[in-house]
């Protein structure tokens, strides 16, 4: 441990400990617009400088470990001083468009304006003329609100390993760009959107399609159905005051009714149908073809991405079920609608998504337009939800709690799950022990697939048979597992996983590219709780055993990976070039 | 006897040619039986302005100002009988000390023979055979020697750091990014003499436990990258480099990586990520490169110049080495004078030594006898101006810091009256501007603003307010930078405010720059009694600004004109005034 003082203070720490993090312990808070708590510090904004006794630096606290008996002042006439002349710098450099920007009320720059109490431009402005980039139709990248932190250039590079977004230019030219100045759709871009949930400004935010939805919720014509995934319902309170976690379904199923939609559905249903498929799947390639295993979950459209981008060489052993929202989508426009004698082609499906990659899925191939025409007409994340929520004058917090509709509601606790790091193997997991054995488990809990660790490896004893599995979040994770998947079988030696399930974001679902601003792996941690908890207290606990789904499948569908299920649940991958040209 | 040797070189093209009295020489010799002289004409003697001169090795005398006539006497006198002629001796000879140039236009930098015969390599095989590592750090130390790339630290520091640290590897980098504007110091170095920083870097490979070298040289130095890497071919072919250098069981690499053109590349933690391939942006130390560096091995990045004088050091010793220079700053120090001097061009002098004489004494003074010096600029972009009041300060790490500049890695522009300080100060920060990598936003965004305030005084339009504007974005930018660049990129502004704020006044208050070098603050009238109506003006005038007749003269409407000053040039009368 280390001890040192912060304002006077005595602070004691363990080595490696950063000055910031330290005056954190004593309630001392550094301002700083380019750390993020999950990143790795870019030391550029200049804002979190301290003076340290013995140095006639300021230095960064960010990136400055503390050592042994330092004395730091975190807060001077001078320092305050200094932080106010690089934040009215950055805003000379930052177009005064707060009133119309995405950010508006959470942007970190304005708040740190607002509180350093700037009331005028110190310095003329020198905004560059520099154009929008929309064309992944996922995010919006306005390179002249981006104020060079960096954050979305780590997160791209070091978490996600996609290396989408670099800078460009150098001085004051310095822009963020994909490489070659090409635009993000043809770049390698796996529109996963952690670069707009770690974005202090709006720099780069989710392509807001709200308007369309008001839209179609006015057309007396359109029978508008919505579906919400599992990962919101425990994310959205954030927007609304509620403590990070609160599960609250109910009033999320009421709210969209009172905004105007015929039936709400569940996503948590098409993930319980998805475990019956993959389990089905899973359950029928490790008895009878070896030689297609590992399986390979595919519910995250930017996993499906990357993999088509830079690893279609493992397209073949991808599990061919399509994502929860899509299930529910092709389901939607099929299942329901001959049930209640609807048109499709009159049907308006929106579906709040954690995600802005959701919003590519829904367009990702044909197999997107198994009913018909398109399954699923707008993907809206989170945060779009909340924002409309509130333009609908509903009062969210005093709402009392509403059901799904039938039939494509009701959820188990395994379809819960869905929306963090590990859940998806385990819920699948529940059903294949059933599948192989005939058996229930004893504990449904598989606590190895659990927590935070960017890969968790584990084996399960189904019946006479050892399952080895691995679970990877934030797509650099990833490398490692089919490494070591790819050496076996160059090698041909032994399988090191029979089943793999991968999530694009840190943390799965919960942490998501278009969930409310700020996630941190605390917060993570406590949204996961909430579905945990939720899961925890579901009567029933296997998704084969959803009643809803059995009907689907006595009714329409036949059997699991039947001829129908094919048609409409399961879909086709293709190599993509990682740049578009 | 040493067998003779004579270097001959022409310091300027009056008088008898170096040629002529090299054949010279060597005839009446062979007349006078001495058959084994050996005249060289070599490239560079640091000498300037003075005929041609004469370095007779063996005696260590300088002659200057030869002429044809003298090659009798200098044979007999001085080759045969070992006496000097007083008449033709160097005055002031102690001025320059060349270490670091000590082989520079001396040694054939493609020759490694030629470079062995002067002692090279003697230093590597002392330390390899008769020291251990710490005691090659030890003898570092003794000499006192600080990394002469512009911070001064100390290097044996920075070697007993990367020696202290652990690693499977560990690297020795060379940096030969040399980028501030007028200075190449180390380009003559590297052409010049190459194989004296290959044996630097072993030396420092060898104390540190690195066994892989690289020298980061910029790609717009050709020359320098085609003789090291011919010097590093020759010093493999003799085995000083490579595996198990010249038996002794230490093996060490060397390579050579080009820098793209980025200033801040010079930088280390910059130079690192431009090594490794990556965007050349520093990284906020710690870890510093010692502990951390190259692919996060220990690294030590030492410049051209301090590689350069190892060798000598262990040639001469330790003791020999701190006899030169002040108390803390030891050794020699070479300057690439530039500006307003008679003889601009490379300067080798002790610590110590006055900026005066430097300017004054070897550089001839003022390249306009009349024109009065005001200023010198030391450290490049990063470093600040030092007015003439202050000249007769000895040139030291510790000395120009207290004057509000500093050493830099040699660079010294000398500015006499005709030079307006805001424009150069204008100058300096427009590079610095162009150069910042763009990562930290004081330096990004501060220094541009800071540009923009600069335009627009030297454009006329400054106010008061904007002196306070320009000192707020200095501190700004002084303590919330990153590196050193956008650190120090508010010092050239800095400096000449604290010394010349009237000139900055002159142009805000008056309008008025006093050199004439702002233009656009300047205004050309025509002075009817002188003006002879030759209308030479008017048809030089790039934009028809000047009109009127022979009856009632010539006007020159000061909307149109462009300040070109074409019709000042072209007046024959002295018709036009300029204020």
């Amino acid at each position: 441990m280390i001890s040192a003082k912060i304002n006077g203070i005595t602070v004691s720490v363990p080595e490696g400990t950063t000055i910031l993090d330290a005056a954190k312990k004593v309630n001392v808070k550094i301002p700083t617009l380019c750390k993020h708590p999950d990143l790795p510090a870019t030391a550029s904004c200049g804002i979190c400088i301290v003076k340290v006794k013995g140095s006639n630096k300021m230095l960064r606290a960010c990136c400055t470990p503390i050592e042994q008996n330092m004395e730091i002042i975190t807060h001077d006439a001078e320092i305050v001083d200094v932080r106010r002349t690089v934040i009215e710098l950055i805003l000379s450099k930052h177009p005064n468009e707060c009133l119309t920007c995405g950010r508006n009320g959470n942007c970190e720059l304005q708040t740190l304006a607002a509180d350093f109490g700037i009331r005028r431009d110190a310095f003329p402005n020198c905004v560059p003329d520099l154009k929008s980039d929309i064309s992944t139709g996922t995010i919006v990248l306005d390179p002249r609100k981006c104020i060079s932190c960096g954050r979305c250039v780590t997160v791209c590079q070091d978490v996600q390993n996609v290396w989408a977004l670099s800078f460009l230019e150098r001085g004051f030219d310095t822009r963020i760009s994909p490489a070659g100045d090409i635009n993000l759709g043809e770049s390698p871009c796996v529109r996963c959107g952690q670069c707009s949930a770690h974005c202090p400004t709006g720099a780069i935010v989710e392509n807001c399609e709200a308007p369309v939805v008001w839209q179609a919720l006015q057309d007396p014509e359109k029978y508008c159905v919505v579906q919400i995934a599992p990962a919101v319902r425990v994310a959205i309170g954030e927007a609304f005051g509620f403590e990070p976690g609160a599960n609250l379904t109910g009033k999320i199923y009421a709210a969209l009714r009172r905004m105007g939609f015929n039936a709400i559905f569940d996503t948590n249903f098409g993930a319980d149908l998805t475990i019956v498929e993959e389990a089905t799947e899973f359950v029928t390639r490790f008895t009878t073809a070896p030689d297609k295993l590992p399986l390979i979950t595919s519910c995250c459209p930017s996993w499906v991405d990357f993999m088509e981008k830079f690893h279609s060489d493992m397209k073949d052993i991808f599990s061919t079920c399509k994502s929860p929202q899509a299930m529910v989508g092709a389901l939607t426009k099929t299942y329901y609608a001959q049930k209640k004698r609807l048109d499709p082609k009159k049907m308006f499906l929106v579906s709040i998504m954690p995600c802005t990659a959701k919003k590519y899925e829904i367009r990702r191939s044909k197999d997107m337009f198994a009913s018909g025409v398109q399954d699923i007409d707008i993907s809206l994340t989170t945060r779009e939800l909340a924002r409309m929520i509130k333009q609908a004058g509903i009062d969210f917090v005093n709402l009392p709690d509403e059901e799904p509709d039938y039939i494509l509601g009701e959820y188990t606790g395994a379809g819960t799950i869905f929306g963090v790091t590990g859940g998806v193997m385990e819920a699948a997991l529940r059903t294949a022990y059933d599948y192989v054995t005939g058996g229930k488990l004893s504990h449904v809990e598989f606590e190895n697939v659990r927590g935070f660790s960017g890969v968790k490896e584990g084996t399960v004893q189904v019946g006479p048979h050892t399952v080895k599995v691995a679970v990877a979040h934030g797509l650099k994770n990833v490398e490692y597992v089919l490494n070591k998947v790819k050496e076996a079988k160059m090698t041909g030696k032994e399988l090191p996983y029979h089943f793999i399930e991968v999530m694009a974001c840190p943390g799965g679902c919960v942490g998501g590219g278009g969930q409310p601003y700020g996630v941190t792996d605390e917060l993570r941690a406590a949204r996961a709780e909430g579905l945990y908890d939720e899961d925890s207290r579901c009567v029933i606990r296997y998704s084969h055993e959803n009643p809803h789904i059995k009907q689907l499948y006595s009714e329409f569908l036949g059997t699991p990976n039947g001829e129908k299920s094919h048609h409409l649940l399961h879909t086709h991958y293709i190599a993509r070039p990682e740049y578009q040209r | 006897m040493e067998k003779p040797i004579i270097f001959i070189k022409d310091t300027s093209l009056t008088g008898d040619s170096s040629r002529e009295i090299q054949t010279q020489l060597l005839k009446v010799a062979r007349e006078k039986g001495i058959e084994d002289l050996q005249v060289i004409r070599v490239a560079d003697l640091g000498i300037y302005d003075k005929g041609v001169a004469l370095k007779i090795c063996s005696l260590d005398i300088i002659y200057v100002n030869v002429k044809l006539s003298d090659a009798e006497k200098i044979i007999q006198t001085t080759i045969k009988e070992g006496t000097p002629i007083e008449d033709l001796l160097l005055e002031n000879q102690a001025m320059q000390t060349r270490i670091v140039l000590r082989n520079c236009g001396i040694v054939d930098p493609e020759s490694i023979d030629d470079y062995i015969s002067r002692s090279g390599y003697a230093s590597v095989g002392k330390c390899l055979f008769d020291m251990t590592p710490e005691t090659v750090i030890e003898e570092m130390k003794k000499s006192g020697l600080r990394g002469r790339g512009g911070a001064g630290f100390p290097t044996w520091m920075k070697w007993n750091l990367a020696r202290g640290s652990f690693g499977d590897e560990k690297y020795v980098i060379c940096n030969a990014d040399e980028g501030d504007p007028g200075a190449y110091m180390d380009r003559s170095v590297l052409e010049g003499d190459p194989h004296s920083v290959i044996e630097g870097m072993i030396i420092a490979g060898y104390a540190i436990g690195a066994s892989k070298g690289f020298a980061y040289i910029r790609a717009e130095y050709p020359l320098a990258i085609e003789r090291v890497q011919k010097a590093i071919d020759q010093a493999y072919e003799k085995g000083l480099l490579g595996k198990d250098i010249l038996g002794s069981k230490f093996s060490f690499d060397l390579e050579i990586r080009l820098g793209a053109g980025a200033f801040v590349c010079g930088e280390e933690t910059a130079l690192i990520a431009s090594i490794e391939g990556k965007r050349g942006t520093p990284k906020p130390r710690p870890p510093y490169p010692s502990d951390r560096g190259l692919w996060d091995k220990p690294t030590i990045i030492n410049n051209v110049e301090t590689l350069a004088n190892i060798a000598v050091i262990f040639q001469k010793g330790a003791e020999w080495f701190a006899t030169i220079g002040t108390d803390k700053s030891k050794g020699t120090k070479v300057f690439a004078v530039t500006g307003k001097v008679k003889n601009s061009g490379l300067v080798e002098i002790a610590m110590g030594t006055p900026l005066r004489d430097i300017v004054f004494q070897i550089s001839g003074g003022c390249f306009v006898p009349e024109n009065k010096m005001i200023a010198v600029q030391t450290g490049g972009p990063s470093g600040g101006v030092i007015p003439e009041k202050n000249f007769d300060t000895p040139v030291s790490y510790e000395h120009l810091i207290e004057l509000g500049s500093i050493m830099g890695s040699g660079g010294m522009i000398v500015m006499d009256e005709d030079d307006c300080l805001v424009d150069i100060s204008k100058f300096y920060l427009k590079f610095c501007v162009d150069e910042s990598c763009g990562k930290c936003a004081p330096c990004r965004i501060g220094g541009y603003q800071m540009l923009a305030i600069l335009e627009k005084i030297t454009a006329g339009k400054g106010t008061l307010e904007d002196i306070t504007s320009i000192k707020r974005i200095a501190q700004g930018m002084q303590k919330a930078s990153l590196c050193a660049l956008g650190q120090t990129a508010p010092n050239p502004v800095m400096s000449t405010l604290r010394y010349f704020e009237s000139e900055y006044l002159d142009h805000i208050e008056k309008k008025k720059c006093r050199a004439g070098k702002c233009t656009k603050l300047l205004k050309f009238t025509i002075v009817p009694e002188k003006c002879k109506k030759c209308r030479l003006c008017v048809t030089n005038c790039p934009v028809n600004a000047i009109s009127g007749d022979r009856e009632k003269g010539y006007t020159i409407d000061q909307e149109k004109c462009i300040k070109c000053g074409r019709c000042f040039d072209v007046c024959k009368f002295e018709a036009i005034a300029r204020a």
